[in-house]
């Protein structure tokens, strides 16, 4: 597949995020043998071109880091996208529906990184001894494929539907921590819908963070001091609605809450 | 009339505790007898814990079951149920269930409280159960059917003590002001993998609310939760099925590990 065509998937996908409508899925009939590495070329169009519009990159996120989800797709490797920085919304602020096409949100620990991490070989340990500081965070996902149906090098290639963030506000030194049993909690209007502890993120929401990046040292690329990585989902993802008031609590971390507008 | 029913009662205790010692599943009660009540089926749960004590067993407490919104749309119940714990049922920490003892039996990672003072209900709230706990401990409960095929709708599994069979205690007491138990997280492994994660919310929204449960519904029965009873308060993820030579492992956010063997 030409550098052009890489191009016209990564432009059809923007479109679909800035017109706020559900396109189809890339193997549906655009490219029906995309590959995994086809899939993170499309993202790396898209990355550039949010660049070059003079976004910034707030740092990488993993997805599929579940053990259901990997399952269910079918695979034994997450994989990332990246968190801009128009994603980002405050703690206790709003998410409106009309700049989205179908969002989900979930709950996750975000790593805030003191030292580059570069691959291969690197294990969780290693990445906590180079974070800085963790915090709890809503992860808003939101597919620009009709009905959230897609195969993985098409995820891959819609940036991992990664489309809004909600951070908390103290962060918490991870030594402090074992993050693999904190509990985190997914409420919306006063009702626990979701719930789940650190090590439904391989194990150790760590081991996340160090996947990221021995997968972006086949790239020759690494992680950056600065970077606040999401590490992947604790609880499983719910359908956001007008009016809706959500709020995730972490153990020791804090809660982070926003609400839905129209 | 009311002899005829406690006949009936006192032969489905002998059929269940027959097939405790013969390690022979039992049709589910409720297939011969749609209409068996709950009330009745507590009846033939204390018929065979009388039967016990009365043979030198001691009761060291209480479980509940059917805490979690999963379970009850299980079974199609809206409350919980709960069973008698015996001396017999202990499994030392990091100890092996005996397989002469069991016959499909599941394991689930739950919060054990200890009192310190008497509950009695009607009208106990999870503050009074807070002020009445003397410390928590990590447990791994083993559940286990006498009912062939756990093919139970309620009334089977409280007549069969709530399919409860054993139960194993960590050694590390924490008072209740120590910790947020709604969001205190818990890790299940098998065998040094990861089988699923959860948190105190799983349990009807918090563990302390399940024991206040247990002192109201109990209150029905004219009877109290004592000083020094240990209350298994409910799973805090989906029970998992273990075969011979498994190793289980709990681990819980500040109350340390528990371990069984099979």
């Amino acid at each position: 597949m030409s550098a052009t065509v890489y191009q016209e998937i990564a432009d059809y996908l923007v479109a679909g995020e800035e017109e706020k409508r559900e396109v189809k899925k890339v193997t549906a009939e655009l490219k029906k043998d995309l590959t995994v590495e086809e899939g993170y070329q499309i993202q790396e169009k898209i990355v550039s071109r949010k660049l070059a519009e003079g976004r910034k990159i707030v740092g990488p996120k993993m997805g599929l880091t579940s053990k259901a989800k990997m399952d269910q797709m079918n695979v034994d490797e997450p994989i990332y996208g990246y968190v801009f920085d128009y994603m980002v919304i405050d703690n206790g602020g709003k998410v409106s529906l009309s700049d989205l096409i179908h969002p989900k949100v979930e709950a996750e620990i975000a790593f805030i990184i003191d030292e580059d991490i570069e691959g291969p070989g690197i294990t969780g340990a290693q990445v906590l001894a180079k974070t800085k500081s963790v915090i709890p965070a809503l992860e808003i996902i939101d597919s620009r494929y009709e009905n959230f149906d897609f195969t993985l090098p098409d995820v891959v290639a819609d940036n991992a539907s990664t489309s809004r963030v909600v951070f908390g506000t103290s962060p918490k030194c991870p030594s402090d921590f074992d993050l693999d049993v904190v509990g985190a909690t997914l409420a919306i209007n006063g009702e626990i819908k979701e719930l789940g502890a650190g090590a439904a993120v391989l194990g150790h929401p760590a081991n996340a963070i160090a996947m990221l990046a021995n997968m972006l040292a086949r790239k020759g690329e690494k992680i950056r001091k600065g970077d606040v990585i999401l590490s992947g989902a604790l609880t499983g993802a719910v359908l956001l609605e007008k009016g809706d008031t959500v709020l995730g609590k972490f153990d020791g971390l804090g809660d982070v809450s926003f609400t839905v507008t129209e | 009339m009311a002899t005829e029913v406690a006949m009936k009662q006192k032969k489905y205790a002998e059929s269940l505790l027959e097939a405790e010692n013969t390690l022979v599943g039992i049709p589910p009660l409720t297939e011969a007898d749609p209409k068996l009540t709950v009330e009745e089926a507590y009846s033939i749960q204390l018929e065979n814990i009388k039967k016990k004590t009365a043979d030198g067993q001691t009761i060291i407490g209480k479980k509940i079951g059917l805490t979690s919104k999963a379970m009850q749309n299980l079974l199609g119940v809206d409350e919980p149920d709960y069973g008698h714990l015996l001396d017999s049922m202990v499994i030392e920490n990091g100890g092996l269930v005996p397989k002469d003892k069991v016959l499909l039996p599941k394991v689930e990672g739950e919060i054990a409280f200890v009192l310190k003072k008497d509950l009695k209900g009607p009208n106990v709230t999870t503050l009074d159960v807070l002020q009445a706990t003397d410390y928590i401990l990590p447990s791994i409960e083993i559940v286990d059917s006498r009912v062939k095929d756990w093919k139970i709708k309620l009334p089977d599994t409280i007549a069969d003590n709530a399919s409860s069979a054993f139960y194993a205690l960590g050694g590390k007491p924490v008072k209740v002001e120590d910790v947020d138990m709604e969001l205190l997280g818990m890790v299940l492994t098998k065998n040094g993998q990861l089988v699923n994660t959860g948190v105190g919310a799983a349990a009807l929204g918090n563990p302390a609310q399940c024991v206040a449960w247990l002192a109201n519904r109990l209150a029905d029965f004219d009877i109290s939760l004592n000083a020094g009873e240990v209350i298994l308060s409910g799973a805090l993820s989906a029970a998992v099925e273990a075969k011979e030579g498994d190793t289980f492992t709990a681990k819980f956010a500040h109350l340390g590990e528990v371990s069984v063997h099979f």
